[in-house]
């Protein structure tokens, strides 16, 4: 089958799709964006998070036919779609959250940093001054294995205060 | 190979590099945390070629049979198949693989010996045609009994594993099932147990542990116009992979060009080789690229796991609480083929009393031959399941004597100049007391953090969490504290060395170094601590990291905690081998403009050649001009030597390192339900050369003992079948599981190491698990002598 969606604003379109394949093995595959991870493949990592018209999704249990005429952002995207957002254009390339990750030392392996990062920014633009159980609670769903999770609660605590200080301003 | 380098490495009297920014000591940003961030960072399950196939591997059903047929037919005649093979078409004489002992099959011959093992492969144009391929390959198996513990393997009759071994081991293990057996003896424990006021026992148990690293086994394999191979591959050791690899295929090492992709983590998981093999056997059939990528069911067949443990102790000590003797009998679980139990083996006797002064001592640790999933390195082998049984016993100790726990160990605690049972002295500062003193110190967390003001409790912070089981009621909170002791490198008379090859070069006026090693970065950010040791060694700003390959020499495997030692001490030596030539060179071409180019005592600063005094005689870009500086060599730290088989003495270890955590749990005592508040950690390190990448590799490891304390467990039953091979029924650790970790680093000097560093991946993966044990067995009264703990365990059910 043909499956047409748009991804992080671009239209993209795969032929010959088969009807099992998830959304994830057409992005990664077929569309050479493979940023979203195939950690678990079953839906319980969170590496493969992307937003399928903003919500937050696992694209491994999402089958591609069923992005069809949608629109999918992933972490290959995240950044412009965090600049149209915030209305920050032209303020660097990276969003605020990727930044931060960076900055607080939360990449390791950096194999669960694509789906962390997408959520993250979900959650911060959901709920833009998170408590640290409120991030535990949001990110509960994205799995790492080197960090312990204390620098990625570093760095999701310090986006959130930049983008509360008005985006570019350092937080120290 | 080289002589021995010498003195290893002590820090340069002339502060080279003191003034250097982003140097040793700084967390500058990963190199390749950029890429990593925006999804552009290229992983082995990322690679992808024109007109690439897809492989698959057909495994076992079960954990111990005879193939009486196996017939490809129907799966070769799929629309999309090009290629099924099976162990009748391994090309060279060589069959099998494997770390130490070459026992592992490349695929089964005969016989599988273990569920999940490879039996067959199938490449084809679509995943999902190469797994429907595999399922049409008809192989008739007749089930053979099983053997999956120590009395069943080692009974007189029992079915062999491998009969007829002819391993180094063979000849000295009392039974065909044991890999490897390694008694330590020394002083008289039975004397001194006479000697005791009191004397405690105790058996203890530690599941299997999966590594759980999140990139599945994965990589490209691409055939070459040369008859050789290019493999793009996820490991932690080139090399090892290359010395297995090449001869399987029948071509010499030369012709298997090997290069890293992205390494997803790692925690010993990808020592052994998984996909490496099966994808080049794919490709050369073929002719076309093929590509593996394990889903995370097959991940969890695909790679070995921790050692499941068995383990009696019998400490005793003095009314005053003084360590008399100390008696153990540690039996590992290796499963069906022996990966790197040998080594865990080693670990866990030599390490077996813990970071404690016992002058008495008898112990005995041994890996069996089963059945069962094969086990080898995972984070802190040997020394993990040692730590978890040695530690309950000082609490068992403790409350015996009447004695505060932390105050037992540190009245025994080991310090500089003690003497190991392997006749071993430690010579480097053993700072054990100090660090337990930190963690008690340490102010305990708020009580009740589930309450709010006026409100609902917040049920997060609550054992059972958003289940909301309870609001408070039954919960009880407990205090445990543990301290551990790791080996450092490879050990046992191991040549356990690196190679490093540094260019310094002039790129648009500036001098920039070039540093290639085969090092794996497999997110521990060995790479980041690459180019600040190049920083300091250099004074140069940029650096450059070349992708670690096999055209440069062996950089030892990314394990042991010993990358940022040994590949570390490696790229610390060729800079100075490479400044000496820059200086060389300087001497020659300008020499004559300044007398202190030979009176005066030279450094590399900002860029520039300088005086001891700080007077600058010439940029660097002037000194090398077009011509590049280049040098490579290999650098091992000091040698080791094995321990006797008998009686288990000798200079076995390199280095140890050293952690203590205080772990605050608060338990629902009628469900079982557990909730870890902090994990506090106090380690040294030596010196912290990235104190950013060393917390988080602390953290890091506290987690994953967390995770081994009371969730996470490969389930086996007694027909040696996993039961649990998923993300849904293996659990790691989740944020909301996962308590704060406030770090401690101390930083004293190892005289040995470069720059006094201590390697530190391991160590806090060792005490993480048994604090979290005492601290739940504080609240709920439980002795509780297994791990994982289950909520069964803590309540009668």
């Amino acid at each position: 089958m043909r499956v047409t969606f748009t991804v992080n604003g671009r239209r993209h379109e795969a032929d010959d799709v088969w009807e099992g394949e998830s959304l994830l093995y057409v992005l990664r595959e077929r569309m050479g964006l493979p940023g979203s991870k195939n950690a678990c493949e079953q839906g319980e990592c969170g590496s493969c998070t992307v937003r399928l018209d903003g919500e937050p999704v696992c694209a491994c249990l999402v089958a591609a036919g069923q992005a069809e005429g949608r629109e999918v952002v992933t972490v290959e995207g995240l950044a412009a779609y965090a600049r149209e957002r915030d209305g920050t254009a032209g303020t660097g390339d990276l969003a605020p959250v990727q930044q931060a990750f960076l900055d607080a030392g939360a990449v390791q392996c950096g194999f669960c940093t694509p789906g962390l990062l997408v959520a993250a920014d979900e959650l911060i633009e959901r709920t833009p001054e998170p408590s640290d159980a409120d991030i535990r609670e949001a990110l509960s769903g994205n799995l790492c294995r080197c960090t312990g999770y204390e620098k990625i609660m570093d760095a999701v605590r310090l986006a959130a205060a930049r983008s509360d200080a008005g985006g570019a301003r350092e937080v120290v | 190979m080289a002589p021995p380098s010498g003195p290893a490495g002590a820090p340069s009297t002339l502060g080279q590099g003191a003034g250097t920014r982003a140097g040793v000591g700084d967390s500058p940003l990963r190199p390749d945390g950029t890429l990593k961030v925006t999804g552009e960072f290229a992983y082995s399950s990322d690679m992808w070629h024109e007109d690439m196939l897809w492989g698959c591997t057909l495994r076992s059903p079960h954990a111990h049979a005879e193939i009486v047929s196996l017939d490809t037919g129907e799966a070769l005649r799929q629309a999309g198949v090009y290629a099924v093979l099976t162990h009748d078409d391994l090309p060279a004489a060589v069959k099998n693989y494997g770390l130490e002992i070459p026992d592992t099959p490349v695929l089964a011959h005969g016989r599988v010996r273990h569920h999940g093992e490879p039996v067959a492969l199938v490449a084809a144009d679509h995943p999902e045609t190469a797994r429907r391929a595999a399922a049409k390959i008809k192989v008739e198996y007749r089930e053979l009994p099983v053997v999956h513990d120590e009395e069943s393997a080692t009974a007189p009759d029992a079915p062999l594993l491998h009969p007829g071994r002819d391993d180094h081991h063979a000849g000295h293990v009392p039974h065909p099932n044991i890999v490897h057996r390694q008694p330590i003896v020394r002083g008289d424990a039975a004397a001194a147990a006479g000697r005791a006021d009191v004397v405690v026992t105790g058996e203890y148990e530690v599941g299997m542990q999966d590594q759980a690293f999140l990139g599945p086994e994965s990589g490209l394999a691409v055939p070459a116009e040369d008859g050789g191979v290019d493999l793009f591959v996820a490991t932690q050791w080139l090399h090892s992979d290359l010395r297995q690899i090449a001869p399987v295929l029948g071509l010499p090492e030369e012709k298997v060009r090997m290069t890293l992709s992205g390494v997803g983590g790692a925690f010993g998981g990808r020592e052994d080789l998984s996909m490496q093999i099966h994808a080049c056997l794919l490709a050369l059939a073929t002719g076309k690229p093929v590509k593996i990528v394990y889903n995370r069911f097959e991940s969890f067949f695909g790679h070995v796991h921790r050692h499941p443990a068995k383990l009696r102790y019998e400490h005793g000590a003095t009314r005053d609480g003084k360590l008399t003797h100390m008696r153990c009998r540690i039996v590992l679980d290796g499963g069906a083929y022996a990966s790197a139990s040998p080594a865990v083996v080693g670990n866990a006797a030599s390490l077996s009393v813990g970071p404690y002064v016992v002058d008495d001592v008898e112990i005995e640790a041994l890996a069996l031959y089963t059945n069962n999933p094969p086990c080898g390195a995972m984070r802190g082998f040997g020394a993990v399941q040692a730590c978890f049984a040695y530690e309950a016993q000082m609490d068992k100790l403790a409350a015996e004597l009447g004695m505060d726990p932390v105050e037992l160990r540190q009245r025994n605690a080991m310090a500089q100049g003690a003497v190991l049972p392997t006749g071993q002295a430690v010579d480097s500062p053993a700072p054990v007391a100090e660090l337990l003193r930190r963690v008690k110190a340490r102010p305990m967390p708020p009580e009740a953090q589930w309450e709010t003001v006026g409100g609902a409790p917040d049920v997060r912070a609550l054992p059972g969490g958003l289940s909301n089981t309870t609001h408070g009621e039954g919960v009880v909170r407990g205090v445990g504290y543990a301290v551990g002791i790791k080996n450092v490198g490879f050990s046992e008379g191991f040549d356990d060395y690196s190679t490093a090859r540094v260019r310094l070069e002039v790129v648009g006026g500036e001098p920039v170094a070039l540093v290639h090693t085969a090092m794996a970065e497999v997110g521990q950010g060995g790479i980041t601590v690459h180019a600040q040791i190049a920083r300091t060694e250099l004074g140069v700003t940029q650096v450059t990291i070349q992708p670690a390959d096999t055209r440069v020499g062996s950089a030892g495997s990314t394990s042991a905690s010993r990358q940022t030692y040994v590949t570390g001490g490696a790229v610390q030596h060729v800079c100075a081998l490479v400044r000496e030539k820059v200086l060389e060179r300087g001497r020659e071409r300008l020499g004559t403009h300044h007398p202190a180019w030979a009176t005066a005592e030279l450094l590399l600063e900002g860029g520039k050649v300088v005086t001891d005094g700080g007077e600058v005689l010439a940029s660097l870009a002037d000194v090398l001009g077009e011509e590049p500086v280049e040098a490579e060599d290999e650098w091992r730290h000091r040698p080791t030597e094995a321990f006797d088989l008998r009686t288990g003495q000798g200079f076995g270890h390199v280095q140890y390192s050293f952690a203590a955590h205080r772990a605050v749990v608060e338990v629902d005592t009628e469900l079982g339900l557990v909730k870890v508040v902090e994990l506090a950690c106090a380690q040294d390190v030596g010196k912290a050369m990235n104190p950013q990448a060393v917390v988080g590799q602390i953290q890091g490891g506290t987690v994953q003992g967390l995770g081994l304390a009371v969730l996470e467990e490969i389930v086996v039953d007694p027909g040696a079948k996993v039961r649990n091979p998923s993300f849904t029924d293996y659990l790691i650790p989740t944020l909301l599981d996962t308590p704060t970790i406030p770090v401690d680093v101390l930083e004293l000097a190892d005289a040995h190491a470069p720059y006094g560093l201590r390697g530190a991946g391991e160590a806090p993966t060792l005490s993480s698990t048994p604090a979290v044990l005492a601290a739940v067995r504080a609240a709920t009264g439980r002795a509780l002598p297994r791990v994982p703990v289950r909520p069964e365990h803590i309540v009668d059910v």
